[in-house]
């Protein structure tokens, strides 16, 4: 099949290009909330628009993962970014228009977009 | 739920909640038949009778953060509007099997909606757990294995950006040709 040869070329594109591996320390992580009421408020089209943002800003060390509900329900859709140092911070309510200025201005840029986030929850 | 790729990646929480390894989605879709079904198999930690017997309420729930759990007396209701059946059978330590109908042309039935982007977020999401998706129609069988991608990445995570494109153009182009090539 094609579509196989193609996910062959991804592999060899990304090991040289030395990306980084599940787990690694120094990455940046964000964690989408994925519970029934996430899922209903927009997190699936939220974690799209990040995954799509990074892509085309060959944003490679950042890690996206998902996780069940944690019972901020009226705050979702919501997602944590986790920067290597530890610190994290959460954004609420988002659309993925937010995802992805989140994706530009924080993950890119360095700056967070405090509007948009809780503190210490 | 607006999709049901959407109730699929809900009930999917359940089993990964429930500390499943392999998850198995199973999509039968039959003209012919005016039928639609959707089964969802997990190896995960599963339900005894006891729990098993309302687990449909909403107040049934394990969950800690909330007192309701809604997921699957949502995926219920759904299934039921539509002239369909519903369900579900576990058993501790083996796992847990979700299986609801659709009459296909209900005019109440959701469309299956982004599957693509479903399974590329569940499997990139997911690094530790495997996932098998199998789509069926009248023309023909698409299925897509998580093991089977890992194998050929090697080393190369399955959270990649460049990868989670590359599922969810898989499972797009994989459904256009069992479903006449739109
Ligand atoms: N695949 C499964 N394996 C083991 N237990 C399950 C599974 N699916 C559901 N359960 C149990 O049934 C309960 C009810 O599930 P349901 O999806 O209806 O609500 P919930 O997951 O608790 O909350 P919500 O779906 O609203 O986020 C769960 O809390 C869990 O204990
Ligand atoms: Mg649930």
């Amino acid at each position: 099949m094609k579509s196989i040869e193609e996910l062959k070329k991804i592999k060899e594109k990304v090991k040289e290009m030395t990306w980084l591996r599940q787990g690694d320390k120094k990455a940046t992580k964000i964690v989408v909330g994925m519970g029934t009421c996430g899922i209903a408020a927009g997190a699936r089209q939220v974690m799209t628009a990040i995954m799509d943002e990074l892509k085309k800003r060959n944003k490679t060390d950042v890690i996206v993962t998902q996780t069940g509900c944690i019972g901020f329900c009226k705050y979702e859709p919501l997602i944590d970014v986790i920067t290597p140092d530890g610190e994290k911070i959460t954004y609420v309510n988002l659309t993925p228009e937010m995802a992805r200025e989140i994706v530009i201005k924080h993950i890119i840029n360095g700056q967070a977009i405090t509007e948009w986030t809780v503190k210490n929850f | 739920m607006r999709e049901l790729s959407l109730h699929i990646m809900d009930l999917t929480e359940n089993s990964i909640r429930a500390g499943s390894t392999l998850i198995e989605i199973e999509i039968a879709e039959s003209r012919s038949k005016d039928l639609m079904t959707i089964k969802i198999k997990d190896n995960g930690c599963g339900m005894d009778k006891e729990f098993l017997k309302d687990v449909i309420s909403p107040f049934k729930t394990t969950r800690t953060t909330r007192k309701v759990g809604l997921g699957l007396s949502l995926f219920q209701t759904a299934c039921q509007r539509c002239e369909g059946s519903f369900r579900i059978r576990s058993k501790p330590g083996i796992g847990t099997e979700v299986e609801g109908s659709f009459k296909w042309s209900h005019i109440d039935r959701a469309p299956l909606g982004d599957i693509a982007s479903t399974l590329a977020l569940l499997i990139s999401g997911n690094p530790g757990i495997e996932f098998v998706y199998r789509h069926t129609t009248d023309e023909g069988t698409y299925i897509l294995d998580s093991r089977e991608l890992k194998q050929i990445l090697e080393d190369v995570a399955v959270n990649n950006p460049l990868v989670v494109d590359w599922i969810k153009k898989n499972v797009k182009e994989g459904l256009k040709d069992i479903n006449g090539g739109v």
